[in-house]
């Protein structure tokens, strides 16, 4: 359906996408995930034909789209801050891509009238657009981009100023409809949960190259690199030297996964798999700090401070969380750690820098939004999990 | 429409950063070339008859002129009363762009209309009007013993009533749509009212303000009419020298340097005035005016607007109220007497024509000029809106731009009888030979509506999210369709005030039309002026009549203006 | 981007059309087709449509009139387009510019007929017929009668007169620099005591109380108490203006008076003469040629005085009964030789002003 065949992007000396490829097959669900600045918004921009590619080729349905322009494409696009038309009521903006397709008034009327019963918005059609509140605008958003019935719907992050309620239920309602619709979709977004729940398949990018695709559960158990490590929250990172079941770490000797490859390597140990115990089963921390996750599982985040080694997080409920200050021991689970084989790389920069979410408001210079910044640096390999089996504990 | 992407598009795609340049530069052609022919060209022929003769330049006539103490008291007296009358008019106008942007009362629109009247109306007849005002027996002379004639307090006065609407418009337009919880914001943060608006609204107003004050001083520096007929020969601007040099003495030689001289100052001026807005200029969130105005409350708000309607009755009623009462005051008493003298005129003579034909005239012209300055000043502010997509060589582009800016802005600075005589040597061969087509007259306005459809439509088409129009475009909506369904709209507005703006200067322009021979088709403007040169209470009254009937043409076409400006505010 | 691009070809578009629009009308209204002939004159030029037609009746051309800015304007105009006129004919030169053109080779000669019902006064440039002389007429003060009658005295009749204390304050009259009567005034007192004596009388009119405003409508309609269209607010009895302005002050009155209201100084008058002339380099010469002989010949003349308020310059023509009723014949009003006029103009002004006005 979509082929991006290494498409290259500069503004200046900033490279914002850098020898890009990547696949949508019909009818799939792709996000591309990453941090700001990592070029995702560009490469919607490049597909739809707002951002010129320097290099490389876009391919719709097998067709190389240099020359055609954004309004020939047949591609839809949700902007990130909707990009409602002020001037116009909600059918309005609904109706404008049937008017733009010259599809008669009556067809439009109807189909108009179909999509706000479909995102939730029935008899809307003459509200104006700036007495919505945030979600409504979201759903006008979408219900805009669909009427056309684009080949391929595009979403900046579509959920993106949302509240959290809102967004984990409308998450749930547009992969519903997505799937009812068949609808080819390219989303992007920073947040790897509304990732992971919307997408057939996730690409994971980092400063205009990807690094790392797969399926959600895929790119969560098996993350490519430290990068995409840190960027889905695990920051259990050690460096480790594997040798058969076991590696060598600052944390002491940790138990591996059958398989994992010899030698020099980071490990990975999500905090489900760091379980408490007295201070002299394990390796011996003092509890420095703990955050109440709350969720179904009254999940409470435990922050340790080994003797030895980086500080290490471990997730356990409410009932057995040791007070701030307790002296515990750290157990390790193999099923839960996993070896990094993308390059050791840890100058990612601080964590809330970089997944810094405002990538560019509604009152922020429009021009500011055509460049993300940042500098090119060499590159993560694509995940080379894609299609293997899927361990069945998540 | 799609060959023209295609001719940009390779060159897009071997070098992206240049797109912007030449995109901007495409689009400066047309009003480039435009000014280039129908001024640049006229006045630099001018300029050349008076200082090369036998084929040499003279230019040690600059010296000898600039030498001449009298030159610089004209300069002197030039420049003081334009900043004297342009710190006036902002004084008293700012206060009722306050009320119209942020108060709703009825007959806003009535008054909006109303303050732009004299504006539009010829020179010579806001002169008399404010004769009729502050000068001998006037009305301020006989109920508080005021007389301002022949000091240059009547000078200065005229000025602000005829240069009011301007402030009143520009800014007034932009304020009513800027975000007024910015400035609550602000108060939130803890600054004091007055604090608030000068650290945030006032920078945001910074630009239309600073634009507005750029008009009302080349406006009053070019001022001509006014001075002839309150300042009494002590008086003279430049113009008015450049006036008496080129049409009474031709002297073209000293008028070529006192033209050159006008060109410097007005070049100095807009070079300060780029520098100062230069990093001011930001995209701002546009609200719909229907939003930002509310009904007044609390006694300080009344009492701004009863000082302001005040204002505006002593400024624009009183004067215009004059006007009409002379009209109507024939030799027999009040009546309609010299409205029909006016309608006998088209009987005999060719000298007047019948007050319709000359309105049609008039509007028919002023049509054509504003379409023309539409047209030119909408294609200036899109080169000037476009931004480059690349850092390197912004400031080589900046500059262009300011210089292009620069540029729109002189016929303002310039004198309507060089552009007049200008026009008279200059587009004399064919197929330049414009000189007894009536396009020349539209010509000559459209280059005064031009830098006002700029100054107008700049701030808002830079406004505009570009990201609307992108929506538009993955919708469906190709290039020229997306302006047209999401740029034009925005704008609107704009293009209205703008259109607003260059058919009133159009028909109140007398300076220019007056010298540029065409045929028997005489303006409203004209006519009246013909009609004053004239003896007799009959020609008089007949003078005042034809006044009356273009005052009502004008607030009849910017009411409507008004009545469109709201209904598409309807739509936001 | 391109949306721009599309935006500035919609422009281009439009703006070539309206140029095509432009040219097209251009090429109708151009004054090259030799069934019009184009007069080229200043905004006071006036003329009843049936003598216009009259014209067109019996020689078979259209006029078509350009109007080129105020009197001086529009000589410096056709000055400036010498050799490449706008028109065949251009009328409304007077005799303190007539110089100018002649000087600079504006005009070709031609000799209209009926030059000798013309006196010969009046006749500029006798041996090459370059100019016609059209019409004429005098500046002259003007009084309100009213105003002295109240008072009980005597208006003014000569120069010499206004200088006297009894006429303290009461006259004012125009810049020379911009006004045309203005200058004729000053021309009027060059003419009556010389080269040398001129500036001791403005000296003496100055400390008399002669105020000086910019232009004729000022004066006239403002400070002149008897401007009927001034409303009596003025406060000046005597302002600098034409021999035909009382009976203008007239013109209309459902029941006209028995004497116009304002009366003129007669020994204060200047003489402006206004001519006409064949364009060097008219497209229609022919027909200009025409046009003059009709200029001068007697439907036009007649049809004058109450088109333009001034005097035909044919002896044989008869006055409308507005001016012979309440206008003034003036016997003897000074004159300057055009050339003199030219060659010291500058001067006069300058010197005028300083004396005058600052």
């Amino acid at each position: 359906m979509l082929r991006l065949d290494g498409v290259t992007v500069r503004f200046g000396t900033h490279t914002a996408l850098d020898a890009v490829d990547l696949e949508v097959s019909a009818h799939e669900t792709v996000c591309v995930l990453g941090p700001s600045g990592s070029g995702k918004s560009t490469l919607l921009r490049v597909v739809a034909g707002l951002q010129r590619a320097d290099e490389g080729r876009v391919l719709l349905s097998g067709r190389d789209q240099s020359a055609v322009p954004p309004h020939k494409r047949g591609v839809g696009l949700m902007f990130q801050d909707h990009q409602l038309f002020p001037q116009r009521d909600v059918a309005g903006n609904v109706a404008f891509g049937p008017r733009m397709h010259r599809t008669g008034r009556a067809e439009t009327e109807r189909r108009v009238a179909e999509l706000l019963e479909l995102v939730g918005l029935p008899g809307a059609g003459r509200r104006s657009v700036t007495a919505l509140s945030g979600g409504e605008q979201q759903r006008v958003a979408l219900a805009r981009a669909l009427a056309p019935e684009p080949r391929l719907l595009m979403l900046d992050e579509p959920l993106g100023q949302l509240d959290r309620g809102l967004r984990e239920r409308l998450v749930v309602e547009l992969r519903a409809l997505f799937q009812r619709l068949g609808t080819t979709v390219l989303a992007v977004t920073h947040d790897h949960g509304e990732a992971f729940a919307l997408a057939d398949r996730v690409v994971v990018m980092r400063e205009g190259r990807i690094a790392q695709t797969g399926t959600p559960l895929e790119v969560w158990q098996r993350p490519a690199s430290p990068f995409v490590a840190r960027f889905l929250g695990f920051d259990n990172l050690v460096p480790a030297t594997v040798v058969g079941q076991a590696a060598d770490t600052a944390w002491g000797t940790l138990p591996v996964p059958e398989g994992t490859p010899r030698g020099t390597t980071r490990l990975l140990v999500r905090p489900g798999g760091v379980s408490l115990r007295a201070p002299q089963e394990g390796l011996r921390c003092t509890v420095e700090a703990r955050t109440f996750r709350g969720g179904d599982a009254s999940t409470v985040t435990v922050l340790l401070r080994p003797h030895d080694g980086p500080p290490l997080e471990a997730a356990c409920t409410l009932r057995d969380a040791p007070e701030e200050g307790a002296e515990v021991g750290a157990v390790f689970d193999p099923r839960e750690v996993v070896a990094l084989t993308g390059p050791d790389e840890e100058s990612v920069g601080t964590d809330e820098e970089v997944f810094e979410t405002d990538e560019d408001g509604p009152g922020t210079d429009a021009r500011d939004a055509e460049t993300d910044d940042g500098s090119s640096r060499p590159g993560l390999f694509p995940g080379q999990l894609f299609g293997e089996d899927v361990p069945k504990d998540a | 429409m799609d060959l023209a992407r295609r001719e940009i598009a390779p060159r897009g795609r071997t070098r992206p950063r240049a797109l912007g340049t030449w995109v901007r530069l495409g689009l400066m052609a047309v009003p480039v070339a435009f000014f280039a022919v129908f001024f640049g060209y006229p006045v630099a022929a001018i300029v050349g008859r008076g200082l090369r003769a036998g084929g040499q330049w003279h230019l040690e006539r600059i010296g000898q002129v600039l030498g001449d103490g009298a030159t610089l008291q004209v300069l002197w007296f030039t420049v003081w009363q334009a900043a004297a009358s342009t710190a006036l008019t902002l004084a008293l106008a700012l206060p009722a762009v306050w009320v119209f942007a942020r108060l709703d009362f009825p007959g806003k629109r009535l008054l909006r209309a109303l303050v732009t009247v004299p504006f539009v109306l010829p020179t010579v007849v806001v002169g008399s009007a404010i004769l009729a005002l502050a000068g001998r027996g006037g009305v301020l002379d006989e109920w508080v013993g005021l007389r301002l004639d022949t000091s240059v307090w009547a000078i200065l006065l005229a000025h602000v009533v005829l240069n009011y609407a301007v402030v009143v418009r520009t800014v007034g337009g932009f304020w009513s749509q800027l975000d007024p919880r910015q400035e609550e914001a602000a108060r939130m943060l803890g600054a004091g009212r007055f604090t608030a608006w000068r650290r945030i609204t006032l920078p945001a107003l910074a630009p239309s303000v600073g634009a507005a004050a750029l008009i009302v001083f080349l406006f009053t520096f070019t001022s001509f009419g006014v001075i002839q007929v309150l300042g009494g020969p002590r008086f003279a601007t430049l113009e008015v020298e450049i006036y008496r040099q080129t049409a009474s003495l031709l002297d073209l030689p000293t008028a070529a340097v006192l033209t050159l001289l006008q060109f410097a100052a007005v070049a100095a001026l807009l070079a300060v005035h780029a520098w100062s807005l230069r990093k001011r200029e930001t995209a701002l969130r546009l609200l719909p005016a229907e939003h930002t105005a509310r009904r007044p409350s609390g006694a300080g708000q009344w009492t701004v607007l009863c000082c302001v309607l005040a204002t505006i009755f002593v400024l624009t009623v009183v004067p215009l109220l004059v006007l009409v009462q002379r009209a109507f005051d024939g030799p027999d008493g009040y009546g309609l007497t010299s409205f029909r003298d006016l309608a006998g005129q088209a009987e005999g003579a060719t000298f007047v024509v019948a007050p319709l034909e000359a309105i049609g005239n008039s509007l028919a012209y002023a049509a054509v000029a504003t379409a023309i300055a539409l047209v030119i000043g909408g294609l200036a502010a899109a080169a000037l809106t476009v931004t480059p997509r690349t850092n390197g060589g912004a400031a080589r582009t900046g500059r262009l731009v300011r210089g292009f800016d620069a540029l729109l802005m002189l016929p303002l600075g310039t004198s309507a009888v060089t552009v007049g005589f200008g026009f008279l040597i200059a587009l004399d061969e064919p197929p330049l030979d414009l000189r007894s087509t009536w396009i020349l007259v539209p010509l000559a306005q459209a280059l005064v509506g031009v830098p006002f459809v700029i100054r107008t439509m700049l701030p808002v088409l830079r406004a505009v999210d570009v990201r609307l129009r992108e929506a538009a475009a993955v919708l469906g909506a190709s290039p020229l369709r997306a302006w047209r369904e999401v740029d034009f709209p925005l704008v609107r507005r704009a293009i209205l005030v703008a259109a607003g703006f260059a058919f009133a200067v159009s028909l109140g322009e007398f300076g220019a039309t007056v010298f540029i021979a065409r045929p028997d088709t005489p303006t409203l403007p004209v006519a009246v002026a013909r009609m004053l040169g004239r003896a007799g209470e009959s020609n008089y009254g007949q003078a005042m009549a034809l006044s009356t009937i273009l005052m009502l043409v004008c607030t009849a076409v910017l009411f409507a203006l008004e009545r469109v400006r709201t209904d598409s505010q309807g739509e936001f | 981007m391109n949306t721009h691009v599309r935006r500035a070809a919609a422009a281009t578009t439009a703006v070539l059309t309206l140029a095509l629009l432009a040219t097209a009308c251009g090429g109708s209204g151009g004054g090259g087709d030799s069934k019009t002939v184009t007069l080229v004159t200043h905004d006071s030029f006036a003329a009843s449509k049936s003598v216009l037609r009259d014209f067109t009746k019996k020689t078979g051309y259209k006029v078509k009139v350009l109007r080129g800015g105020d009197a001086g304007a529009a000589v410096n105009q056709a000055v400036l387009n010498k050799g490449n006129p706008q028109g065949d004919v251009f009328f409304g030169v007077d005799n303190t510019l007539l110089s100018r053109p002649l000087d600079r080779g504006v005009f070709t000669p031609y000799e209209a007929k009926g030059l000798d019902e013309v006196p010969e006064r009046l006749q500029a440039d006798r041996d090459k017929h370059r100019v016609t002389p059209v019409d004429t007429g005098e500046v002259c003060v003007n009084y309100d009668r009213a105003w002295f009658a109240d008072k009980k005295l005597e208006p003014p009749r000569t120069l010499d007169d206004l200088t006297k204390p009894r006429y303290k304050d009461l006259l004012v009259t125009e810049d020379a620099a911009t006004s045309s009567p203005g200058l004729a005034f000053v021309l009027a007192s060059v003419a009556e005591y010389g080269e040398k004596g001129w500036q001791g009388y403005w000296k003496k009119l100055r400390a008399n109380g002669v105020e000086v405003v910019d232009g004729w409508e000022q004066a006239y309609n403002d400070r002149f108490t008897g401007s009927r269209g001034g409303k009596g607010k003025g406060d000046k009895p005597l302002v600098v203006s034409y021999a035909s302005s009382p009976p203008v002050e007239v013109l209309g009155d459902k029941s006209p008076p028995a004497q116009a209201p304002t009366g003129v100084a007669k020994g204060t008058c200047f003489r402006q003469t206004e001519y006409a002339g064949l364009l060097d380099g008219a497209k229609n010469s022919k027909g200009g040629k025409a046009l003059l002989d009709f200029l001068l010949g007697k439907r036009f003349q007649e049809d004058l005085p109450l088109q333009m308020f001034v005097s035909p310059v044919r002896e044989d023509a008869r006055l409308p009964k507005l001016f012979t009723k309440y206008g003034q014949t003036i016997e003897d009003p000074a004159t300057l030789a055009p050339e003199k006029i030219t060659k010291n103009r500058e001067r006069w002004i300058k010197t005028w002003t300083s004396l005058a006005v600052k």
